[in-house]
């Protein structure tokens, strides 16, 4: 600790910070600009000047940038001195000479940080009377628009795009006043993380541009706590309404997972819940044709069709919450319950979840991934199926680097000193997949190879860590000796993090994986394993248990079974399209609750509209087993509601008696940790709806919220009470508490004189670090630490692959790959069409030319893709993009034949 | 007296050869040093020279080279890096170095990076200097094949590669930690100190950066002692400095001459005075940088101290003189002007600040200046001073404006008042 004088009081605080974070820290207001918690000090923008004094005695001070001066003990600074607080006055008013006025039509104005550091800075009028320089602003792409002309060259955005995502389409150009960010040339930005512009710009040069069709200020937003439904990761947002769209995803502080960032498809991937495909209201089946429904006349024809026929199975769903799919398995019962995954997620989640539960490596939290000192990834490409943990990857470097200055005695906020000596240095990271991966620039090490080559390699450096003999049959001397240098590499660290996950289709890659992090963690109980899974909340199914959809099948198959409710799940995305028409056409009674049409609602009798993420409330368990509430936002239209208060409807109308009183979230919950103690956790997840803060609900509306008497003017002239929320504290009103709340229920980052997401500082127990009353989630596995593990013995299963056969396996897109988002008309412009990668050479060998059509012959049939050439790929391994929209469904990886197309051209 | 530094130099004509260099005393600098001496006495012995850079800022030349890490831990590569990026207005000094005695340069670079324990030599040199990036060139070629670069120098053990890099022509560049980062490809934008380049330099690397003249008295001190080196001028800097006038006199020029010689002997014996008809009004002793000197202050030596007395800096020793026929708001517009376009770019007030003075003194000059444009420019002279902006260069800037607004302020209220400017 050390001791700082601010304006003569003493205050204790932690060593090796900046004067600037300390004093946020502390609670006191200094303006900044360049600076940002996650991308550390520049001094470039000059904003959070303050006045330094050498001693006691010193009256005259000199000015210094709080950022840059370390906070070391005794320094003696005055926030309040007055040439200080002239210097900060003229910051802004430099800032403003070339700042449009334009506020009232800036998307920013707000929440613009801006705005919010000129009334701080105290400047009001400008004496600048000349003619301000513009810009032209550039086309970047559906995500992000752009106006130069608002730019206060802090270069937040520069420093976040290319030194903390690692993009390399962005710069900044020209010099002296007119310096300028964006691209070489105009056109979509790259960067999977580009939308972090909009909230790491200070004011309005990079805004949302969905946000843009239907705009909305910040403080007439209803916003609730949510969790991300488009990745394993569950990454913490904030969703925000207006006139019962879902207007904006914005980013939910959380320590120790997404940090201060989101990837594009969580920011982006929202607009499903808009969506015209979306299910609002009861349909039955009546002559093959779907007629709306009233949600009594829904449930009185399900109670006749259920009370007709046998028993029904449940078909959960790994992107509905564990409320939704507990409810169903308590409607049908536990021994009809079938987890809604493909036949191949099945058998990975749950060998995932099993081996993370065994231990003794514990999972990692993201921030935990982004510390680590050596990393290696078995068959995972980060970037395209958990994108938060590449970028957590990325940050490698940095604490490489950090470590080093730290001898130079540069502290760790020195940003620019340690990317001076990190220079091109790589980070202690090793990629073995079969692809290459967005992080192979940065990584030591790359080794592409097929998924059971890469479990080779894992399986012998697990051997190497522990002193057993590393030859494994079958690998090159160059293979030994990696695997040697990559056990090397992670004995050495204190810190090591293996990551695997379902990616590239292999249970050996994951088993690989397991007995790397259990080998590490025998000696080192900081070793961790992380192990990606493919959706929001398909660990948390495979916690819950329940059958295979091949054994759904064979049940189905055997006769006995002919009707089935099937939760929140397209079965045309699990499995071929042949096998679900099969399973589908033996069923007589199929109800559908989902909030999307598919495929599978097509063919349902009755279709119950569920409500999305937005829409009712739910817990979600990450990748790393941490349980996280998300709440409702909005009161949808139509007769939507949570599929868990269908299912129970269900159940009472059909007749099954009270078997399922919830009548609120908490009770359902409380009912789901009594059934399967191993969920007790998710209690913890967030306060129960019965919370109160000096008496009141937490309002989901600002203070400031406009047009509440005339929003429904149109429909009624008195204002409806506010709608009620039985499931948690929070109120769709503005009245309620505005303070700190507990961080689970964070509606949104406001503070006094802080109207722009920076808010976020105030809500900190120090600023960068932990939010106030701990970080959300509930973390519901965690191993014991044991040094006796059993680990696998390393067999590879040995898929059989002739000498005209080719390896096809699974490439997956951040943007095509994942069910929801895809319907956003944003991602789905940037989603790839149905391809097969190959790799140059190979494609030379067919005589293709790029774009040309390949015939790929699989055990499912033959089909016909145009060509891509992916260098890097291994000698005849040929990639398939999977979970496009519409795209067929195959498991991968296959063994198949691959040749030109006869009519390859016309591709 | 003793011009060590241009010796050889011989107006309009080649800079000697390697071998005539030699022959004039040449190289034995660099043979002493890495023959007789460990590299730390040579950086003791240039610490006890007293040498300052000659680059403007007078930082004690051995004692930058003693903050470079020594030794078995120290990193392996570490680079010297002789600044030739001579973008100081009314600066030629460094040009005439360049020019004139190339190997000059060379040996002092080879001691300086013995001195250090350097491995790789860097000379940065301004785009402009196309005469001296061919002389270099053939320089640096010919001390190769004389076995003065390269491998095992003078069976000393010592190996130096050197290489010539002409810049892209920012007057950045001459801040050190710009110019490397210009040499590392990056934007020309100067680094956040401490670190400083010493400790973390070209490539994350300790690097030295030196002036042209600084290097280039290194082998005359090593060759001759510090007590002959001292004993060349009286001033508390030691050593010889090369002057520079420039503007209406009648002999503009260069000369070396001890270190603190006066403004009026630079100005009257060796620029001849000023030119016909014009009179005498203000200098500015050491680039465009610098706060202007007048009248009074003609009898100042010019040496660190002196002229840091009296409210200016010695700068680069090279003047700009100010006559009565040319308008100082102008004059001071025009450098402005230049440090606006000049700016990197990072840093708020340098940025924002300067293009606003230099429109201010546009406005004064084209008549339509306003009254509180003074005012705001005063205010301006205090707010881009040293430690409110990132690096030197708005301070630098500002230099002249604070004393023109002081010295000649009302020639400014005389532009506002009369809606124009009195000289056009």
């Amino acid at each position: 600790m050390a001791t700082i004088y601010l304006d003569g009081t003493p205050y204790e605080v932690e060593d090796g910070q900046n004067l600037l974070q300390a004093c946020l820290s502390l609670g006191f207001n200094i303006p900044y600009f360049c600076w940002h918690p996650a991308l550390h000090s520049v001094g470039a923008c000059r904003q959070c000047a303050v006045k330094r004094f050498k001693n006691e005695e010193d009256q005259k001070g000199e000015i210094v940038m709080a950022c840059m001066t370390p906070a070391v003990d005794n320094t003696r600074i005055s926030i309040n001195d007055t040439e200080a607080r002239q210097f900060r006055a003229s910051i802004i008013e430099w800032l403003m000479t070339n700042h449009p006025h334009d506020c009232p039509v800036c998307d920013e104005g707000g929440e613009c940080h801006l705005q919010d550091m000129t009334v701080m800075s105290g400047h009001g009028f400008r004496q600048f009377r000349f003619a301000k320089r513009t810009f032209r602003n550039q086309y970047l792409g559906p995500f992000i628009n752009h106006e130069m002309n608002r730019c206060i060259q802090c270069y937040r955005c520069l420093r976040f795009y290319h030194n903390y995502a690692g993009g390399r389409d962005f710069n900044v150009f020209g010099c002296h006043h007119h310096v300028y960010f964006g691209r070489h040339r105009e056109g979509v930005l790259e960067n999977e993380f580009s939308g972090n512009l909009v909230e790491i710009c200070p004011t309005g040069v990079f805004t949302d541009k969905t946000v843009k069709q239907h705009y909305t200020r910040k403080w007439d937003l209803q916003t609730a706590p949510s969790v991300c439904v488009h990745c394993s990761l569950g990454c913490n947002i904030i969703a925000g309404e207006r006139y019962g769209r879902l207007r904006r995803i914005r980013n939910r502080y959380n320590h120790e997972v997404n940090g201060y960032f989101l990837c594009d498809r969580g920011r982006y991937g929202y607009e499903f819940v808009n969506s015209d495909r979306r299910l609002r209201q009861p349909m039955v089946k009546a002559k093959g044709t779907f007629k709306p429904v009233s949600k009594e006349r829904a449930l009185e024809h399900l109670a006749t069709l259920l009370n007709a026929g046998n028993s029904p199975v449940g078909i959960g769903s790994p992107r509905a919450s564990l409320e939704a799919n507990f409810a169903l398995r308590a409607l049908v019962g536990p021994e009809r319950f079938y987890l809604g995954f493909s036949d191949l997620d099945f058998q990975l989640v749950r060998a995932a979840l099993k081996i993370l539960q065994q231990g003794p490596a514990r999972s990692p939290s993201l921030r935990e991934i982004g510390s680590a000192d050596a990393v290696l990834v078995l068959g995972e490409d980060l970037t395209n199926t958990a994108p938060l943990m590449a970028l957590a990857l990325h940050q490698l470097v940095y604490g490489n680097a950090a470590r080093a200055a730290a001898e130079l005695q540069i502290p760790v906020w020195n940003d620019a000193a340690i990317r001076e000596i990190a220079q091109d240095q790589k980070a202690p990271l090793v990629i073995a997949a079969p692809t290459a991966t967005k992080l192979d620039h940065v990584a030591k090490t790359t080794y592409r190879a097929s998924p059971d080559e890469v479990a080779r390699l894992g399986f012998a450096v697990a051997r190497c860590l522990s002193h057993e003999p590393v030859v494994v049959e079958g690998m090159a001397e160059e293979e030994v000796s990696l695997a040697q240098e990559i056990a090397q590499l992670l004995r050495q660290a204190k810190r090591p993090v293996v990551i695997s996950g379902t990616g590239c289709g292999s249970e050996a890659v994951i088993q690989a994986a397991a007995n790397v992090a259990w080998s590490l963690a025998a000696s080192n109980p900081a070793a961790g394993l992380s192990l990606v899974v493919p959706e929001c909340n398909s660990l948390g199914l495979a916690l819950l248990g329940g059958q295979s959809l091949e054994a759904a099948c064979q049940v189905v198959q055997a006769g006995g079974v002919d009707s089935m409710i099937v939760l929140e799940n397209d079965l045309y995305r699990r499995s071929k399209s042949a096998a679900v028409d099969d399973l589908l056409s033996k069923i007589e009674y199929l109800v559908v609750i989902d909030h999307l049409a598919s495929g599978t609602t097509a063919k349902a009798q009755v279709v119950l509209p569920a409500a999305t993420f937005a829409e009712a409330a739910g817990t979600l368990v990450s990748n790393e087993g941490r349980a996280q509430r998300f709440f409702q936002v909005f009161v949808p239209e139509g007769e939507v509601q949570a599929s868990w208060r269908w299912l129970r409807d269900i159940s009472r109308t059909a007749g099954s008696g009270d078997r399922e009183p919830w009548e609120n979230l908490d009770q359902l919950v409380s009912a789901l940790a009594e059934a399967l103690p191993v969920f007790q956790g998710i209690q913890k997840a967030a306060p129960p709806a019965a919370f109160r803060l000096m008496g009141e609900k937490i309002a989901r509306q600002s203070h400031r919220f406009t047009g509440r008497t005339a929003m429904l003017a149109n429909i009624t002239v008195h204002e409806p009470k506010p709608e009620d929320d039985p499931d948690s504290p929070l109120a769709f009103s503005m009245e309620g508490y505005q303070g700190l709340v507990p961080p689970s229920l964070i509606t949104r980052f406001w503070a006094s004189g802080w109207n722009s997401v920076q808010a976020v500082n105030k809500f900190q127990s120090e600023v960068g670090g932990p939010l106030r009353g701990g970080d959300p989630g509930s973390r519901l596995i965690e191993p014991e630490k044991t040094e006796k593990f059993s680990s696998f013995d390393g067999i590879l299963p040995t898929m059989k692959i002739g000498s005209d056969e080719w390896l096809i396996v699974p490439v997956h897109h951040i943007f095509g790959s994942e069910e929801l988002s895809t319907v956003s008309a944003a991602i789905a412009e940037r989603s790839p069409k149905p391809y097969v990668a190959l790799n140059p050479e190979d494609a030379a060998s067919l005589e293709l030319d790029e774009g040309e059509k390949v015939e790929l012959a699989l055990d499912d049939g033959v089909f016909q893709f145009p060509s891509r050439f992916v260098s890097g790929l291994p000698h005849k391994v040929a990639g398939l993009p999977v979970g496009l929209p519409g795209a067929t469904t195959f498991k991968l990886p296959a063994v198949g034949k691959v040749k030109g197309a006869a009519d390859r051209a016309e591709g | 007296m003793e011009r060590p530094l241009t010796r050889n130099i011989r107006l309009g004509k080649s800079p000697l050869h390697l071998k005539d260099y030699e022959k004039a005393g040449g190289y034995q600098g660099a043979r002493k040093a890495l023959q007789t001496m460990a590299p730390q006495e040579v950086t003791e012995l240039v610490k006890n020279s007293n040498l300052r850079g000659r680059g403007g800022a007078g930082f004690p030349t051995g004692m930058k080279w003693s903050f470079v890490p020594m030794g078995e831990d120290a990193p392996r590569i570490k680079y010297v890096v002789a600044n030739a990026d001579e973008m100081e207005p009314g600066t030629f000094k460094d040009r005439f170095l360049l020019e004139g005695d190339p190997q000059q340069l060379i040996e002092g670079m080879i001691i300086a990076a013995y001195a250090v324990q350097a491995s790789v030599a860097y000379i940065f040199l301004r785009w402009a200097y196309k005469r001296a990036a061919q002389l270099l060139t053939k320089a640096i070629a010919e001390a190769y094949q004389a076995g003065y670069l390269g491998q095992n120098i003078l069976d000393s053990g010592f190996n130096l590669e050197m290489h010539l890099h002409t810049s892209a022509g920012r007057y950045m560049c001459g801040e050190e930690t710009a110019l490397l980062n210009a040499l590392e490809a990056r934007r020309a934008n100067p680094r956040a100190k401490p670190p400083f380049p010493p400790v973390v330099g070209l490539w994350g690397k300790p690097t030295v950066v030196n002036n042209v003249e600084t290097l280039c008295n290194i082998p005359h001190i090593v060759a001759n002692g510090v007590e002959w080196y001292r004993g060349l001028s009286q001033s508390e800097d030691r050593g010889t400095k090369i002057y520079g006038i420039s503007g209406r006199v009648k002999r503009p020029g260069v000369w070396e001459l001890p270190m603190g010689t006066t403004i009026r002997e630079l100005l009257q014996e060796h620029a001849g005075g000023m030119s016909d008809g014009f009179t005498f009004r203000g200098l500015l002793p050491g680039g465009a940088s610098t706060d202007f000197l007048v009248e009074e202050h003609l009898d100042v030596n010019m040496d660190f101290g002196s002229v840091q007395k009296v409210g200016s800096r010695l700068g680069t020793g090279t003047m700009i003189i100010l006559d009565d026929r040319t308008c100082p708001v102008g004059m001071v517009h025009n450098l402005e002007r230049f440090f606006a376009q000049e700016s990197c770019g990072w840093c708020t007030p340098c940025r924002d600040g300067l293009p606003w003075v230099a429109r201010i003194l546009q406005g004064l000059e084209q008549g339509e200046g306003e009254p509180g444009d003074l005012e705001i420019l005063d205010r301006h002279t205090h707010l881009l001073g040293l430690g409110h902006t990132f690096c030197a260069l708005a301070p630098g800037a500002i230099e002249p404006l604070q004393s023109a607004l002081h010295y000649f302020r009302e020639d400014f209220q005389r532009h506002i008042d009369d809606k124009c400017c009195p000289w056009s």
